[in-house]
C-alpha cells in the first residue's frame, strides 16, 4: 500500500472541501473551510489558528482571490511547518558498539508492531539487528515480540513477564556488543505518560542504557497513534522529558485519521518526524516526507 | 480526563457570572468560546456543531434573556445538553436473556479491548456473581490468544483454548458451544482490531456477530482519539448494531471528546471506563455527574460511592466499636486509614472529584501527589507496634530510630506525630455526643447544589 493510497480517504476530505471553496471564491468563506478542515484533521484549534492568520491576512490584501492560489499558499504554508521535522533516521555503518533505539509510547500505539516492521526494512538492507523485549508488563507482550522477531529473523531478548526492563535492556546491550550487532531495539511496556512510577521506570531503562554506552540511546523514538486527538502534544512533551525524544513516528495513517497533530508537534517541539505506519505487513513502514504528506492530503480525489 | 474542557468552561462559566443581563453579543461570544472549548477537547467538528446549535437555539429564545440570572440560566442549558447528549442514567450490560449472555466487543487496534475483556470479566465474576467464559476471536495479531488466555488465569475465568488455524468464526463457533455446554452465564468474546475501511475485517466482524448473535455488542474507543473517533464510530455502528461503548484509557489526561463524539453518533450508552492497567480499573459511566463535573462542580457522588466501596467495612466497624469504647485512635488506625486512602486512586484520584480542584493552579494540583502518603506510611511501618498504640513513648532517640528506618528526617518523624495529635483531636470531638452532627454542618455550606442535605 502506498502512501497516496494510504491516505485517501483524507485527500477525500481535503479536495471535497476545496472544490467547495471554488465557490466562495476567497473571503472569509474560504477561510472558515480551511479552519474545519485543519480542526478536522486533529490540528488543533491554535495551530489551525496560526495558519489561518498567515492566510486571512493575504485573503484581506487580496492575494489569493482565485481558489488554485489559496490552495497553493496553504500548501506552502503547510509544508513549510513540517519541512524541518522530516529528517530521515540515518544509522552510521561501522560503529564499535550497536547503535541503541529505545522505542517508547502509551498503550495500543503499535511499538511492537512498529518494531518488528523497522526489523526488517534494516535487516533488507543487510544490517544486523537484535531486539529488547522490554515490554515485561502486558501479558503474552514477549510473544507478540517473539512472533515479529521470527518473521524477521531477529534475535530477541528476553526475561519472564514481570522481570525488570533495565535488567533486560541491559542483557541484551551485552549480547549485541559480543555478537558486534550493528542495531539493537529496545521495547518499552505502553505506559501511560501520567503514570509516575511508569516514567520511572522508563527513566531507569534510559539510565542503564547510557551506563553502557554515555552516548546512546541513539535514538529515542516516540509512537505515536494517528488517530489521537490533541492528547499527543502532551504525549510528546512528557515523554520529551523523561527520554529526550530524537524522533517521532506515526502509525495507523492508513485509516481515516489524518494526523494534522503533526503540525502542532513540529511547531512546538521540533522533534523529526521519522517514519508513518500505513498497515500491518512488514513492508508497511515509510520514511515520512512533508511534501509528500502535505501534497497526499490535499491532492484532488 | 475532561480536566481541560472543565478547565475551559469553569473559565466561561465565571465570565458568565459576571454580567448581570445577557445580551445578544454576549452569548454570541460565549458560544464561540464553547466551541473552541469543545474542539479543544477533541469533540468531533460535526458533533460540536449539531450541540452548539442546539445550546443557540434555546439559548437566543425566552428562556435565557428574560431569566433572572442569565448567565446561571446559560449554564444550566449547557449541563442539560450535555447530559442529554451524553445520556440520561447509568446503564449496566443487559444480561436477561437465558446463559449463555454473548457479549462481543469491537474496535480499532490497540484501543484496549483485550484488557477491557479481563476488566468485564473480573467486575461480572466479582461483583455480579456471575460464572464467566472467555474467548478470543483475534487470529491476526500474534499472541493475542496468549494475552486473553493469561489474563484469564490471572482472574481465575475460564477461557476457550483457541487455536488461529481455526479462523475467527471457527473458534466462535466452537466456543459458543462449550459456553452452552458449560452453562455459564456470561460468554465474552474478544475480536480482533480492525480499520473500519478494510471490507475484508468488516466482513469477518459481521460474520462473527451473525454466529454469536450477542446480547451486548460493546465498541471499544480510546478516550485519547481526536477527530477520527466520530468516523470510525460511525462505520462500526454501520456494520455492527452495537449496544453500548466502553471508553479505556480515561487515566491518562486526554480531554475525552471522544466520549462525546461517539455518543453522538452512535446513540449508543457508554457503559463503562477504562481507568488504569489493572483488571480492576473498570468504572461504570454515569452520564449526568460527569456532565457536572465537565462543568467544574465535582464528581462528588462517585467520591462517596468509591469511599464506601473501597473502605474496609469490617477495619471501619473495628475503629468505630473502639472509638465509641473510649479508646482512642492510635497510630495503627491511622497506617489502616492511610492504606485505605492509597486503595482509593491515593489523594489525586480523590481530589480529582472534588468540586472546584479544577480551578487551582496546575503546580498546586501537581504536588497532590501520594508520596507524602508513602512517607507517613513508611514512618508507621518503622515503629514498634507498642511505639503505634501508645505514641507518647516516642522520645528523642526513638525519633531517631525510626527516622533512620523509614528513610526520613526527623523533623518528618515530628510533623507525623503533631498532624497525628490533631487528628486525634477531631477524632475525640467527633465520638461525643453530637460532635458528628456539628462537623457535618460545619461542612454543610461547602456541599454542592444539588445533593441531598
Amino acid at each position: 500500500m502506498g502512501l497516496k493510497e494510504g491516505l485517501r480517504r483524507t485527500r477525500a476530505r481535503f479536495g471535497a472541501g476545496l472544490a467547495r471553496l471554488v465557490g466562495t471564491a476567497g473571503g472569509e468563506g474560504a477561510v472558515e473551510e480551511i479552519e474545519d478542515l485543519l480542526l478536522g484533521a486533529d490540528a488543533g484549534v491554535e495551530a489551525t489558528e496560526r495558519i489561518v492568520a498567515n492566510l486571512r491576512d493575504r485573503l484581506r490584501r487580496r492575494e489569493l482571490n482565485d481558489p488554485e492560489r489559496l490552495r497553493d499558499a496553504l500548501r506552502a504554508e503547510l509544508i513549510s511547518i513540517l519541512e524541518p521535522v522530516s529528517t530521515p533516521l540515518v544509522i552510521p555503518r561501522g560503529r564499535d558498539t550497536p547503535f541503541v533505539i529505545l522505542v517508547v509510547g502509551v498503550n495500543g500505539t503499535g511499538k511492537t508492531t512498529t518494531i518488528g516492521k523497522l526489523c526488517a526494512q534494516l535487516r533488507a538492507q543487510g544490517r544486523s539487528v537484535a531486539v529488547a523485549a522490554g515490554d515485561t508488563f502486558r501479558a503474552a507482550a514477549l510473544a507478540q515480540l517473539a512472533a515479529w522477531g521470527e518473521r524477521a529473523g531477529v534475535p530477541v531478548t528476553a526475561s519472564s513477564e514481570g522481570g525488570d526492563p533495565a535488567a533486560v535492556a541491559f542483557e541484551a546491550l551485552e549480547k549485541a556488543r559480543a555478537r558486534g550487532t550493528e542495531v539493537l531495539i529496545v521495547d518499552t511496556a505502553g505506559r501511560l505518560h501520567t503514570q509516575a512510577h511508569l516514567m520511572d521506570q522508563l527513566r531507569k531503562v534510559c539510565r542503564v542504557i547510557r551506563k553502557f554506552d554515555p552516548s546512546a540511546p541513539h535514538e529515542a523514538m516516540l509512537v505515536l497513534d494517528a488517530t489521537t486527538g490533541q492528547n499527543a502534544l502532551t504525549q510528546a512533551t512528557e515523554f520529551h522529558q523523561i527520554v529526550a525524544l530524537t524522533g517521532i513516528t506515526l502509525t495507523k495513517m492508513d485509516g481515516t485519521a489524518k494526523g494534522g497533530m503533526v503540525f502542532a508537534l513540529a511547531e512546538r517541539l521540533g522533534t523529526p518526524i521519522r517514519f508513518i505506519g500505513i498497515g500491518e505487513g512488514l513492508e508497511d513502514l515509510q520514511g515520512f516526507d512533508a511534501a509528500g504528506f502535505v501534497d497526499a492530503l490535499l491532492a484532488e480525489p | 480526563m475532561f480536566d481541560n474542557l472543565t478547565g475551559r468552561l469553569a473559565r466561561i462559566v465565571r465570565d458568565l457570572r459576571g454580567h448581570g443581563r445577557l445580551s445578544e453579543e454576549n452569548i454570541q461570544g460565549t458560544l464561540r468560546e464553547l466551541r473552541l472549548a469543545f474542539l479543544e477537547a477533541d469533540v468531533a467538528l460535526p458533533v460540536v456543531r449539531g450541540f452548539i446549535e442546539h445550546i443557540r437555539a434555546r439559548a437566543v429564545g425566552q428562556e435565557v434573556l428574560q431569566s433572572l440570572t442569565p448567565g446561571q440560566a446559560l449554564i444550566r442549558i449547557v449541563r442539560d445538553e450535555l447530559t442529554t447528549l451524553m445520556g440520561e442514567r447509568c446503564e449496566e450490560l443487559s444480561l436477561r436473556q437465558a446463559p449463555p449472555n454473548v457479549v462481543m466487543v469491537a474496535g480499532l487496534q490497540g484501543s484496549g479491548k483485550t484488557t477491557t475483556v479481563a476488566k468485564l470479566a473480573r467486575r461480572l465474576k466479582e461483583q455480579d456473581k456471575k460464572s464467566v467464559f472467555l474467548a478470543s476471536c483475534d487470529v491476526h495479531r500474534p499472541a493475542a490468544i496468549e494475552q486473553l488466555a493469561v489474563l484469564a488465569r490471572e482472574i481465575g475465568v475460564d477461557c476457550f483454548p483457541a487455536d488461529p488455524k481455526d479462523g475467527a468464526v471457527g473458534i466462535a463457533e466452537a466456543a459458543l458451544g462449550q459456553a452452552r455446554k458449560g452453562f455459564y452465564d456470561v460468554f465474552i468474546v474478544d475480536t480482533a482490531g480492525r480499520l473500519h475501511i478494510d471490507s475484508e475485517m468488516m466482513d469477518e466482524v459481521k460474520r462473527l456477530h451473525a454466529v454469536l448473535n450477542p446480547i451486548e455488542t460493546l465498541f471499544v474507543v480510546d478516550s485519547m482519539t481526536g477527530q477520527d473517533a466520530a468516523t470510525t464510530a460511525r462505520a462500526f455502528h454501520e456494520a455492527l448494531p452495537l449496544t453500548g461503548v466502553i471508553l479505556t484509557k480515561a487515566d491518562g489526561d486526554a480531554r475525552g471528546g471522544a466520549a462525546l463524539s461517539v455518543r453522538f453518533i452512535t446513540g449508543q450508552p457508554i457503559k463503562f471506563v477504562g481507568m488504569g492497567e489493572k483488571t480492576h480499573a473498570l468504572e461504570p459511566f454515569y452520564p449526568d455527574r460527569v456532565a457536572t463535573r465537565i462543568l467544574g462542580m465535582g464528581d462528588v457522588l462517585g467520591l462517596i460511592e468509591e469511599v464506601e466501596r473501597r473502605v474496609d467495612r469490617q477495619e471501619a466497624e473495628k475503629l468505630a466499636e473502639r472509638l465509641k469504647k473510649g479508646q482512642g485512635f492510635d497510630l495503627e488506625d491511622f497506617r489502616v486509614q492511610l492504606k485505605q486512602m492509597r486503595g482509593m486512586g491515593g489523594i489525586g484520584g480523590l481530589m480529582s472529584k472534588l468540586p472546584g480542584v479544577s480551578d487551582l493552579p496546575k503546580p498546586v494540583q501537581d504536588r497532590m501527589d501520594d508520596k507524602e502518603l508513602v512517607r507517613l506510611e513508611a514512618i508507621i511501618d518503622s515503629m514498634t507496634p507498642g511505639e503505634r498504640r501508645f505514641p507518647d513513648v516516642i522520645k528523642a532517640s526513638r525519633k531517631r530510630r525510626i527516622s533512620a528506618g523509614s528513610g526520613t528526617e526527623v523533623q518528618d518523624v515530628n510533623r507525623l506525630l503533631k498532624q497525628f495529635t490533631q487528628i486525634q483531636k477531631t477524632m475525640k470531638r467527633a465520638t461525643k455526643k453530637g460532635g458528628l452532627q456539628k462537623l457535618m454542618r460545619a461542612m454543610g455550606g461547602r456541599l454542592p447544589p444539588g445533593l441531598p442535605h
